[in-house]
């Protein structure tokens, strides 16, 4: 099976459903002559021509919009922020127009939008450049919500996103570009709404997404090996609609789980999915659920001090440790 | 704020079609009117937008336009919806919040809708629905067809980031849109003078080397001929045009709102009401021989009568069922 990067597996994924589909077009800054400020659109000026990968100016509120407007007529287009800290000034149009659309219209006008572009803490950016916004996106009815961790999971999820009839937010781990994995030649798409269990294990879930599961991966393998603590890695894949079954069913094998994030602990993603686990899996909790989650402050830009606003595999075995009582406190 | 505008002239052979733009804004007139009433009743909720004062604009810009054109306005929407054709009963109804509105009850007075209409709504963030409108113009450049897109918005927009980033994207790219500034002189309660450095607004067109027009927004005919040129600019030469229609609203910035007080004086409002756009084409179609008065007063009548089967309509329309609440949250 080739290996990919994640750029690359989210490259093929445009330029397949473009191949695929005349109504899908990609528009947003860089994204045609430069090839993509993160190389994601690589080639596709140069295969679809200039009606199809459009270069913006600097106005993410206008071509959200736009690509919002395109949707309601029938198109199918991909919109990128060059990153999601960006698309802050775009919100309007995503969750007052985008999100609402078919609802408020008493459900005429379905809105096939795909928004996509790197999310989360990059290196050393600062705080306004480095921040993850799921929890912002997964709080609106009419939104889907995908945050894929691997190259295979990227490609399967964007080709889905794009054929949706919905609005995908859809968020790439700026981390994870350069990334690495096996991605098959043969055409396949993975359903939103399926969380993939990453790792088997038998005493404590960790629940993760994007970047986290790296970091969930590397803790768990030092938990083997350290504390022989087997923990069961569940990537959520897609944050809404959130997997709730997967998530819950391992815990019921476990009895142990930890939430791990990227984002603000305040109303995180952590928080909706310890919300499902203490009324679905109550009787099988043998600890309370712990959180991992990015510090509660602006990112700094001190490499150190930004060191420790991150999840590492550390704050995971720290969690994990209370989660099974072995921190001995 | 005084400007000299191009009179405009009946020609006897266009009577039928001076009718109609007669009778389609006694429609918006009659229906807003029993709206307002309606409201006062308790049987419309929330914010309504009326349109009273301002008909000729919408009147004679979608006069201008094709079925097969895509209608984009903000929430102060009824008569623009009406004059796509949509049945007045069903306005109503969405009024009422009930079943058989247009939107299903679930819009309201700010959220009309009407796809097989093309009326692409009923927008309730200031400005929003510009980009909205040059989506759809792209889609239409994309497909290559001689569609063009229409879209209506308050003076206030123009102040907002979405009327410059949309404005210079459909230069930029050519896009068959037209926007039409409904210059009613107040958002909400500021006057256009407190709120922009320039005051003229169909000058910000020169920004972004755009066609731009000025017209009596209480005079139906010019509004109409010069939409009629916008909509040529649009569709055969794929450049877009921003006009400014001066308007008047004669009532307050929503039902809940005053009429006059301290933005305005009662005496500014009777002053304008004489320039009264239904008024005025009343009476140039009867000095002129194309209406009699009693042919007026048959269709005043008619309007009224239709106005009310739509409230009836409203009333008989049961409210949607609790297993509405999530429906049309998600596309299948």
């Amino acid at each position: 099976m080739p290996t990919l990067t994640y750029r690359d597996a989210l490259n093929q994924a445009l330029r397949e459903e473009m191949e695929r589909d005349p109504d899908v077009f990609l528009m947003g800054e860089e994204v045609g002559v430069y090839q993509g400020a993160y190389k994601v659109s690589r080639g596709l000026l140069e295969q679809f021509g200039e009606l199809r990968v459009v270069d913006t100016p600097i106005a993410e509120n206008g071509f959200a919009g736009i690509g919002v407007g395109a949707a309601m007529v029938g198109l199918r287009p991909v919109i990128e922020f060059m990153t999601w800290n960006f698309a802050l000034l775009a919100i309007d149009q995503v969750v007052n127009s985008a999100a609402k659309m078919l609802y408020m219209s008493g459900g005429q006008f379905p809105i096939p939008v795909v928004f996509r572009g790197p999310g989360g803490a990059a290196l050393q950016l600062g705080a306004q450049h480095s921040q993850a916004f799921e929890s912002w996106y997964a709080h609106v009815p009419g939104l889907k919500v995908v945050a894929p961790a691997t190259p295979y999971d990227a490609k399967g999820l964007l080709k889905s996103s794009i054929r949706d009839n919905n609005p995908v937010v859809f968020l790439e781990g700026e981390m994870l570009y350069n990334s690495k994995g096996e991605v098959p030649e043969d055409e396949y798409v993975i359903p939103i709404g399926e969380a993939d269990v990453k790792r088997e294990g038998a005493d404590v879930t960790i629940v993760c997404h994007s970047k986290t599961v790296a970091v969930s991966l590397k803790a768990a393998e030092r938990l083997e090996a350290e504390l022989d603590v087997s923990a069961e890695v569940v990537d959520l894949r897609t944050i809404r609609p959130l997997d709730v079954a997967t998530v819950v069913g391992s815990v019921h094998k476990t009895n142990r789980c930890v939430v791990v994030e990227e984002g603000w602990p305040f109303a995180g993603v952590g928080a909706q999915v310890v919300d499902h686990i203490q009324r679905e899996a109550f009787d099988y909790l043998d600890a309370p659920v712990q959180r991992v989650t990015g510090a509660d402050v602006p990112m700094p830009y001190n490499k150190h001090l930004e060191r420790l606003t991150k999840p590492s595999p550390d704050s995971v075995i720290a969690a994990v440790k209370k989660a099974t009582y072995l921190d001995g406190d | 704020m005084a400007q000299p505008y191009p009179e405009t002239h009946l020609d006897p052979a266009r009577a039928g079609f001076y009718r109609d733009l007669l009778r389609r804004m006694l429609l918006v007139r009659h229906f807003e009117e029993k709206a307002g009433e309606a409201y006062a009743q308790g049987k419309v909720g929330g914010f309504c937008h009326l349109y009273i004062g301002q008909e000729a604009v919408a009147t004679g810009a979608l006069a201008a336009v094709r079925e097969d054109d895509y209608v984009f306005a903000g929430y102060r929407e009824h008569a623009h919806i009406l004059l796509r054709g949509t049945s007045p009963g069903t306005v109503m109804a969405e009024l009422f919040g009930r079943a058989d509105g247009c939107s299903s009850g679930k819009g309201g007075s700010m959220h009309m809708f009407d796809a097989e209409r093309n009326f692409l709504g009923g927008h309730g963030i200031v400005g929003a629905q510009l980009p909205l409108a040059a989506g759809a113009a792209f889609a239409i450049k994309y497909r290559g067809t001689d569609q063009l897109a229409i879209c209506f918005f308050g003076e206030a927009a123009v102040n907002i980031g979405a009327f410059h980033e949309t404005l210079n994207m459909a230069a930029l790219w050519e896009l068959p849109i037209v926007f039409v500034v409904e210059n009613n002189r107040y958002g909400m309660g500021t006057a256009l003078e407190r709120a922009a450095a320039v005051w003229d607004v169909y000058r910000r067109a020169c920004s972004y080397d755009m066609a731009e027009e000025i017209v009596d927004g209480m005079d139906v005919l010019a509004v109409h001929d010069t939409t009629v040129r916008a909509v040529e600019r649009a569709r055969e030469e794929q450049a877009p045009t921003l006009i400014e229609a001066r308007t008047y609203r004669y009532m307050g910035h929503s039902m809940a709102d005053p009429i006059h007080g301290h933005y305005r004086t009662k005496e500014e409002l009777e002053e304008q009401k004489k320039k009264d756009p239904i008024r005025r084409l009343e009476k140039r179609l009867t000095a002129e021989g194309l209406m009699g008065e009693d042919d007026i007063k048959k269709m005043d009548q008619d309007v009224l009568a239709e106005v009310e089967e739509a409230v009836q309509f409203a009333d008989e329309s049961p409210d949607p069922g609790p297993e509405a609440l999530y429906t049309d949250v998600y596309a299948d």
